[in-house]
């Protein structure tokens, strides 16, 4: 990890907005089901805005993890999010590729 | 997550060192392994079964959950020589996703022109290998066959414990580079590391053709290296 990979590196953008004086939660993909987009150990960087840093899918899901963030940075509870195939019909956020992930969210500090 | 072990996971991630970052998926808390700490059980083993398959993943043991992050240093090739071969592989190893520096002491050879976007020193291995460590996430690749340029590096790759370290020459090239790093001291033990003459056989004939060679058995070794360990074992 140098200087340039820093800038795009999940965890260096949080250790940074931590020094900003930032609110942050970091979301991590813990276990995948079929093919998921992100292997487990990606993480996803959200900071008490809404601004986010680095995935989770391949876009499918950030949109409600960083919704969900919101609340774990209030309440500084983690909780486990699980996210399965896209139901189309039903709008529900999901996977397209059909695979399921658990992603498990949790406030810095 | 803790804010000071997120500052030591970053430290050391940019110190190039192993890591496993450990969550306990019950109540939250974390704390972060270093490769070689002892950590005692069941738990111990998943954290060092872990460090050898470079995955991520969760762990059952003794009825808690825990999350098992491993953050190994990514792979780079340190080229000793600035010669043909070199210039294809920089741009090989580049497209592979490996880092990777050239370092040669001759001027002559080691020019920006030669090796355009590429990391080049142009000074002695014995100078830039002590800003720039080898660890065991290097390969290190000698192909000047000088043995006043290639035999410190290659003797230093080989004590830093380098996944890779092949080195350029004929058998009869090979077989002197032997007796020398014998008569310094290295062990027979740590001298059958080397992997030479270099690259897969394939019969690679031209400069771009046994970069090919070199880089395929970089790959191999850096990929097959936990069974390696685990044939020492």
């Amino acid at each position: 990890m140098d200087d340039a990979t820093d800038t795009l590196d999940p965890l260096a953008v949080a250790e940074r907005w931590m020094d900003d004086g930032r609110a942050v939660a970091v979301a991590t993909v813990v276990e995948t089901w079929g093919s998921a987009p992100r292997p487990a150990g990606s993480h996803l960087v959200i900071d008490g805005d809404g601004n986010f840093h680095g995935s989770v899918s391949g876009g499918c899901v950030e949109g409600a993890v960083i919704t969900e963030a919101l609340d774990v940075i209030g309440s500084g509870e983690p909780r486990m999010l699980e996210f399965g195939v896209a139901d189309e019909t039903a709008w529900r956020v999901g996977l397209s590729c059909g695979g399921r992930i658990r992603v498990y969210l949790e406030r810095l500090g | 997550m803790d804010p000071h072990i997120l500052r030591k996971l970053n430290a050391e991630r940019r110190a190039r060192r192993a890591v496993v970052y450990l969550t306990d998926l019950g109540d939250g808390r974390d704390r972060l392994v270093r490769e070689g700490d002892a950590v005692v059980g069941p738990l111990g083993e998943a954290i060092a079964a872990a460090f050898r398959s470079g995955r991520s993943g969760v762990v059952e043991v003794e009825g808690r959950s825990y999350f098992l992050n491993v953050h190994l240093p990514p792979p780079r090739i340190v080229v000793i020589g600035a010669v043909h071969i070199s210039q294809a592989l920089a741009v090989m190893a580049k497209v592979a996703g490996f880092d990777l520096t050239i370092v040669d002491p001759r001027t002559a050879f080691a020019t920006g022109e030669r090796f355009a976007g590429t990391d080049l020193v142009a000074d002695w291995p014995e100078d830039v290998l002590k800003q720039r460590p080898l660890d065991a996430y290097t390969a290190l690749v000698a192909v000047t066959h000088d043995p006043k340029i290639d035999d410190y590096p290659i003797r230093a790759g080989l004590e830093a414990g380098c996944f890779y370290v092949g080195a350029l020459g004929s058998r009869k090239t090979h077989a002197r580079r032997v007796e020398r790093l014998l008569s310094q001291g290295a062990s027979a033990a740590m001298i059958e590391r080397i992997r030479a003459p270099i690259g897969l056989d394939i019969g690679a004939a031209s400069p771009a053709e046994i970069a090919v060679a070199i880089l395929a058995e970089v790959i191999e070794a850096f990929r097959r290296r936990e069974l390696y360990r685990g044939a020492a074992a």
